[in-house]
């Protein structure tokens, strides 16, 4: 079954894209001309994503190393251990939030001290499949049309991925 | 933005300071800078890619057809997106990469619906509803088939790797609807 759509998702991209060319093609599209000069707006859009981008991992980094991030990991910890969460998973949550490849690594980790099939595992699969990096896209979204005053929706992201945690760690005592 | 930035700054700094990590801090600011322009140059590349094929979608027609194929379905979540406008096209395109895991192809569908989105925003610089909407259901990501997490399992010796996958759709639609939900909230008592 996993094989098998898999290999759909795998011909997604490549189909699209046969597709539209051979659609424009059919419209009279000069295809080669219209995606370079689609390709030549890149470049700008990324210039106006770089210093959001910037800004936000340097204070990302900035929060890892500093020990901050362990003391909430560890103020965290308390009332987890109380609901029965690994501490893995707690890592897990705190952490998917922020950083993409920070979380794989961790989870890899995860994997390997804990066993591919214990609960931690479990639980941080569920989260890791089910959180975002909700900074990066909010650099990278916000940062594409220079939106500066953001209103009430880091507060509503940041409540979000709370609830999504919890909901993550409900559907993952439910199924394992 | 501002308050949050301002906040993860300074309590690491201070933590910085009092944990004796001072040294590992400055070098983090560099660390993140660098990995800041990494993931621009690998974003300039499919970013670039992603409006070549944009504008071929544009210059035919294509795109225009999508967006109305879709325009009931998106209607319902985002209520001030006019008939035929590109942005249903991005948005559609965006949800259903999501959904099937493909982040490469999400993250420049995204900025590419943010643009369009943008076109009808008549305040620059402040946020639109439209935007928020979209960005929730981004951040709360439904998720059809979580590949990495599948194929780190597998790589491990999970006895069924597959098993995570229910769950996640089931854990990723909650989560989406809940957001919603906050949003709808806090767009009631921030009128």
């Amino acid at each position: 079954m996993i094989k098998s759509i898999e290999y759909i998702s795998l011909l997604i991209i490549p189909l699209f894209i046969l597709f539209t060319v051979l659609y424009g093609t059919l419209k009279k599209v000069r295809v080669y001309d219209s995606f370079v000069a689609g390709a030549k707006e890149g470049p700008a859009i990324i210039l106006k994503i770089f210093p959001y981008l910037l800004t936000i991992f340097v204070a990302i980094k900035g929060f890892q190393a500093s020990g901050a991030f362990d003391y909430l990991r560890d103020a965290f910890y308390g009332v987890f251990s109380f609901l029965h969460i690994p501490i893995e998973a707690v890592s897990m949550a705190i952490i998917k939030p922020l950083s993409g490849s920070a979380s794989t690594a961790l989870f890899v980790d995860i994997v390997k001290t804990t066993g591919p099939d214990s609960m931690a595992t479990h639980m941080s699969a569920i989260i890791m499949g089910s959180a975002e990096t909700t900074f990066y896209v909010l650099a990278v979204y916000l940062g594409a049309v220079s939106i500066k005053k953001t209103r009430y929706l880091v507060p509503v992201c940041l409540i979000s991925d709370f609830i999504g945690i919890l909901v993550a760690v409900m559907v993952t005592r439910w199924f394992f | 933005m501002n308050v949050l930035w301002l906040i993860m700054l300074c309590v690491s700094i201070v933590f910085a300071i009092f944990t004796g990590h001072l040294e590992a801090f400055t070098t983090s600011i560099f660390d993140g800078a660098k990995a800041a322009v990494e993931v621009s140059l690998y974003l300039l590349g499919i970013v670039s890619v992603w409006m070549g094929i944009t504008r071929i979608l544009e210059d035919s027609g294509l795109i225009y057809r999508i967006a109305h194929l879709f325009k009931p379905l998106i209607c319902r979540l985002f209520k001030n997106i006019p008939d035929d406008h590109p942005s249903i096209t991005a948005i559609t395109l965006n949800v259903l990469a999501n959904l099937f895991g493909l982040g490469n192809a999400a993250t420049p569908l995204g900025i590419q619906a943010m643009q369009d989105l943008d076109e009808l925003n008549q305040d620059k610089g402040t946020i639109t509803p439209e935007m928020m909407t979209f960005i929730v259901i981004n951040t709360a990501s439904i998720q059809l088939i979580p590949f990495s997490v599948i194929g780190i399992l597998a790589t491990y010796g999970n006895h069924n790797p597959a098993a995570v996958v229910f769950p996640v759709l089931i854990a990723t639609a909650i989560s989406t609807m809940t957001a919603l939900l906050v949003l709808a909230a806090f767009r009631r008592i921030f009128r």
